[in-house]
């Protein structure tokens, strides 16, 4: 059930690199980083890739494949043709650090500027009340596992490097849906979502949603969900005098 | 020599759960506090916990209180837990959970809008708080966003090659930026060790590559002391098929769901190995058994949740006795007794899991499960009320300091003992900071020199070995010889090829250069694992029994001796490993009446 | 205790800020990204799907705008072409809707009635998704470079105003129900007759339908029924009734199209009738 298959690989850092062709062995089930990590084990051994779980939880292994934003641990080689050239480069949104591994710190500097989570108080026998069809609309943005492939794929960024200052990406934009939906949460980050986030700038074409390892329908449950909330707030001129007047309480 | 230098109050290396609990309390104390990790913030290997954060909360069984809890984690852990942990542990685990919903935590509810709390191997009620699946990413994700909300500071993709220590105690720690290769110390009185385990010196683990037990050497390195090393949990239900995925975890949510264990002719075998230990609270037939799931009152439970040393055993012996699957595993049935639908609900990423990477649907067949090294219960030796390590400044929590699940560890407590442990050990570092305020240990020039000249020797040598395959080794001995049954003559053997790396390891050799350069990385990991291996295996060739999570072959039964004794690993001169033994703390007559009052 | 600003002993990586060094100890601006020329390595046929789509829609914008000039054979007792209805002018023979607007008879109709669905359309979130992709590629497909040099989004004039969604789905709800109403009207007989049915009534019937399917399952509807609440307990109703939508909403994008093409059939299929090409299939 072996096989040698044929990868390109692009190797280098921020002042250069080119795609380099290897030829490696693959046994039956293997995945993606498998035959990355018989590369290092044999081949390169300092070639660099990111990875922790291997079991599509962490979301470290995100690269290309194929063009394609992708979990090298989630990809099989079966989905390949065993004569099929796999071409394996870094994420192309994010500044590379050396070889397959990206430098994301874009992501975790949005991250922090997300108004934190401010939650109403506890019930006088200190517990939270909450049912289930309550918690489930922010459960599902919960699944996400921070693999930033989203991030990576979302035009809005990966082909305007200048608008990564006022565009937090998906991952962000449906954190900022998770918390207004969020039962216990007291913090408005509509406005924000709008003017510092730049909810405006997707025009949700829905890559990300078609990237997610994780099946999370960003765009449809979170992102428009999201955009409609802000046109409540600030295009909808009879929800807005409705709230003025305090007939609309946000419930 | 070109050298990045902090100062802090309090450095916390490690960003799983446990660690990152503790920098949120070290924080909140007042410390300045700063977090190390390997990985990116949010990577740690708790996220790949699945089941839930056990709690005696009573959302669901009034009758479950922090006393039941308490009586689960000593019998499971074949009373050899620290008692005192154990207690502190069931007693604050409530709290600390519902402490993670003021942080944004969204727990699956109850019908009464509680937090729900499902069943577990070893728990007599159900107890864990979860969300669905994937219990481990709500709590790191939550833990992160907070860690993030009080802006401390993360150095991410950064190793602690060593802890730094003066006369007094812990000065700091020194390592290296994976990413550019260069040098950053860290000069703090208070140094919180929450690294996690040793997984990845074995062949066949559900744990990631952080798992080399850095924190465990680093500790012993420093002075600190290792208890019940020789007690290491083998998850009984691992996947074994394909080859690249074996040993990733299956939640044993599983089986709490209603999955039963059978061999290859079709039998729930889980009924031929109920120990007399735990025969008066186990099912005798099948009829019982399933009753339990919707009467738990009226029926005892399924065998198929014992704690995990007790299946982990049975599942080898079928296997060995020629009653396992065509892989090599047993097969783990959810599929012939549960819907679809409730399936997919429950277990949402092990129906993802096992679709994408064994293409089985467990909602239609059976999957294919064996054991998988899972856990440490060993790890260094601390303080109950403060985990503060025999070296002063240095503290441990999570799954890197021992003592609080005895030999076998229930399933959803180590969960629940990063947040207890990991709060009080961000709590006694940054107290312990404070009283150093004025009398802190600097930093030593000739020691930082020392650590940068040793991190970079393997550069200096040229045709040396390659680091993979020693690891490979390493991982290969550990697997044969010290593995889920263990032997005194292979233990022996094991030693003896350990030694033989460790002359390896004094020989290897990276290609390249210092920027994110894994080989590199791993060249410096592998002393770590060697020296946490002998360890596992000098601790477990001296404890003459089986317990727990330590099984010998030539010394199958519990014995009343060793059950009053620990083992501690110690650093002898010469950077080999001295065993003591010490006996264990006693409980105080007030909670050894526990296990006299309703024993059944 | 110390504070936080105290002087460190050097500072590279960010302090006290909670912003995270990315292993960027060196603490200089961030590298540049990965030299690849190519504008996607992607090896599928990623140009299929928006070439479909252009094809399909232009085609389509073709045949309606043809047909809204064309201010002929629009009905055909007692059906009239979803393009036209209401009717509104006095060109209607027979009983229709009630007459009450008359513009300049040289003016088409249907060019009042075809700005509102065209509305919904232009600013739904499924067709702005296809349009963006397919006309302006942007991108044209997931990881494949978009040739636009600036790139604002929905963040300006004109594109803000897409954020007007809502009020077009309160206009064409009420098309939906006159459609409903021209369905209904098929059930009589050229003589205004009840008890009739033809070929006609039915394909009116199922346009009437599935334009109300589009509209329902639209992610605005979906807001407005329940979406906007945070404690769906607290409004069971409105809680089912956003289940429900939300069942509908995930198949808005088969809405989009099915209902484009029924509601240029049954305008075709008047078209055949009142120009005398076939004859209406008569069931009762």
């Amino acid at each position: 059930m072996t096989y040698d298959a044929t990868f390109r690989v692009w190797r280098g850092d921020a002042s250069g690199g080119d795609l380099q062709t290897f030829t490696v062995p693959v046994n039956e089930g293997e995945v993606v980083l498998d035959v990355v990590h018989r590369l290092q084990s044999t081949q390169a051994g300092d070639l660099a890739v990111r990875w922790n779980c291997k079991a599509g939880k962490c979301g470290s292994c995100s690269a290309e494949i194929n063009g394609r934003p992708r979990l090298m641990c989630m990809t099989r080689m079966s989905s390949f043709a065993e004569d099929e050239t796999v071409t394996l480069t870094p994420l192309r949104t994010f500044p590379v650090v050396r070889d397959l591994v990206t430098d994301v710190s874009y992501n975790y500097e949005k991250a922090a500027q997300i108004p934190a989570f401010t939650p109403r108080p506890r019930d006088p026998d200190g517990n939270h009340r909450m049912q289930q069809v309550d918690v489930e609309r922010s459960q599902e943005f919960r699944k996400c596992i921070e693999c930033y492939l989203c991030q990576d794929t979302c035009h809005v960024i990966r082909d305007h490097e200048e608008n990564k200052r006022a565009f937090a990406g998906p991952r962000f934009l449906i954190r900022l849906a998770e918390l207004d939906m969020h039962p216990l949460d007291t913090t408005d980050r509509r406005n924000a979502a709008q003017e510092e986030f730049g909810l405006g700038y997707c025009n949700i074409t829905k890559c990300c949603t078609e990237v997610c390892p994780e099946g999370i329908h960003l765009t449809d449950n979170g992102i428009i969900p999201l955009k409609e909330r802000v046109v409540d707030r600030r295009f909808d001129p009879l929800t807005w005098l409705g709230s003025r007047i305090g007939r609309r309480p946000r419930s | 020599m070109e050298l990045e230098k902090h100062e802090y109050d309090v450095v916390v290396v490690g960003a799983g759960g446990a660690g990152l609990r503790a920098a949120i309390e070290a924080h909140e104390s007042g410390a300045r506090t700063a977090v190390v990790c390997k990985s990116l913030l949010g990577k740690a290997h708790t996220v790949m916990a699945e089941g839930g954060i056990a709690a005696a909360m009573a959302n669901l069984y009034p009758e479950d209180n922090w006393r039941v809890h308490f009586r689960d984690t000593m019998r499971g852990g074949k009373m050899l837990n620290h008692w005192r942990m154990a207690q502190l542990h069931a007693q604050e685990a409530p709290d600390r959970v519902r402490e993670l919903e003021d942080w944004g935590a969204l727990f699956d509810r109850t019908p009464d809008g509680l937090i729900s709390q499902r069943d577990f191997g070893g728990h007599r009620y159900a107890r864990l708080a979860h969300v669905g699946d994937r219990t481990g990413l709500e709590l790191i994700r939550t833990l992160q966003q907070r860690t993030v909300a009080l802006g401390i500071d993360v150095y991410m993709e950064c190793t602690v090659t060593r802890l730094l220590t003066d006369d007094d105690g812990i000065t700091g720690a020194f390592g290296y930026w994976r990413e550019s290769g260069r040098f950053v110390a860290w000069q703090a009185p208070s140094v919180v060790l929450a690294t996690g385990g040793i997984g990845k010196s074995y062949k066949v683990t559900s744990n990631s590559w952080e798992y080399t037990g850095d924190g465990h050497s680093l500790a012993l390195q420093a002075g600190a002391t290792l208890v019940n090393m020789e007690f290491v949990q083998f998850h009984p239900t691992g996947m074994v098929w394909p080859p690249s995925v074996r040993g990733i975890l299956v939640t044993e949510s599983v089986r709490g769901d209603g999955g039963v264990l059978r061999n290859s002719a079709g039998n729930r075998f889980m009924f031929d190995y109920i120990p007399d230990f735990f025969r008066k609270e186990t099912a005798e037939t099948e009829d019982e058994a399933d009753r339990w799931y919707d009467d738990k009152k009226n029926n005892r439970r399924p065998p198929e949740l014992l704690p995990r040393d007790e299946v982990a055993r049975a599942i080898n012996s079928e296997v060995k006795a020629g009653r396992g699957t065509p892989h090599g595993g047993v097969f783990l049935d959810i599929a012939s007794r549960r819907s679809a639908e409730y399936i997919r609900k429950r277990l949402p990423s092990m129906y993802h899991q096992f679709k994408e990477l064994a293409e089985v649907d467990i909602t239609a067949e059976p999957m294919e499960v064996g054991p998988t090294c899972h856990y440490v219960m060993g790890g260094v030796e601390v303080d109950p009320d403060t985990e503060a390590a025999r070296v002063p400044g240095l503290f441990a929590a999570g799954e890197v300091a021992g003592g609080m699940h005895g030999s076998n560890r229930l399933g959803g407590n180590s969960l629940s003992d990063l947040l207890v442990f990991g709060r009080r050990a961000g709590l006694a570092a940054a107290e312990h900071a404070a009283k150093r305020e004025h009398t802190r240990g600097l930093l030593a020039d000739d020691a930082l020199a020392d650590a940068a000249r040793a991190a970079l020797a393997p550069f200096e040598r040229e045709g040396g070995e390659n680091p993979y395959t020693v690891q490979h080794d390493l991982q290969q001995t550990m697997h044969d010889l010290v593995g889920i049954i263990r032997t005194e003559p292979e233990m022996r053997q094991a030693l003896e090829r350990i030694a033989a790396l460790r002359e390896r390891v004094g020989n290897l050799s990276v290609e390249g250069h210092r920027q994110y350069n894994p080989g590199w990385h791993l060249a410096l990991d592998l002393p770590h694992m060697l020296l946490v291996s002998e360890c596992i295996a000098r601790a477990a060739l001296e404890r003459q029994e089986s317990r727990g999570g330590h099984t010998r072959d030539d010394f199958p039964a519990t014995d009343a001796e060793w059950a009053r004794t620990n083992l501690v690993c110690s650093r002898a001169p010469g950077g080999s490993v001295a065993l003591t033994r010490q006996p264990l703390p006693q409980m105080p007559a007030e909670l050894a009446e526990i296990f006299e009052e309703g024993s059944a | 205790m110390r504070t936080r600003d105290d002087a460190p002993v050097t500072t590279t990586a960010p302090r006290g800020s909670g912003a995270v060094s990315a292993g960027r100890g060196s603490g200089g601006p961030a590298p540049r990204r990965a030299t690849i020329a190519a504008r996607t390595l992607r090896t599928d046929r990623w140009w299929v799907q928006p070439l479909v789509t252009v094809v399909v829609l232009l085609l389509f914008i073709a045949y309606s705008t043809f047909r809204a000039f064309q201010n002929a054979y629009y009905s055909a007792e007692p059906y009239i072409s979803p393009f036209y209805s209401p009717c509104i002018t006095t060109r209607c023979e027979g009983d229709s809707f009630p007459e009450f607007f008359t513009g300049p008879a040289w003016i088409s109709p249907a060019i009042y009635i075809l700005v509102l669905p065209l509305g919904i359309r232009l600013t739904c979130y499924y067709y702005r998704k296809a349009y963006y992709r397919s006309f302006w590629l942007s991108p044209p497909a997931c990881a494949v470079a978009e040739p636009h040099r600036r790139y604002t989004g929905e963040t300006r004039f004109p594109l803000v105003g897409q954020n007007v969604h809502r009020y077009f789905l309160y206009a064409a709800l009420l098309f939906n129900v006159i459609l409903f109403y021209e369905a209904v009207r098929g059930f009589r007989d050229e003589t205004g007759e009840w008890g009739h049915m033809g070929l006609g009534t039915l394909i009116l019937l199922v346009n009437a339908v599935m334009l109300f399917l589009y509209s329902v399952s639209c992610h605005s509807c979906r807001h407005i029924v329940g979406g906007r609440l945070n404690s769906f307990s607290k409004h069971p109703l409105r809680y089912r009734a956003w289940t429900l939508v939300s069942r509908l909403n995930a198949r808005h994008m088969q809405y989009a199209w099915i209902s484009l093409f029924t509601v240029a059939f049954a305008d075709f299929y008047v078209f055949l009738l009142a120009t005398g090409t076939i004859t209406d299939l008569r069931f009762f």
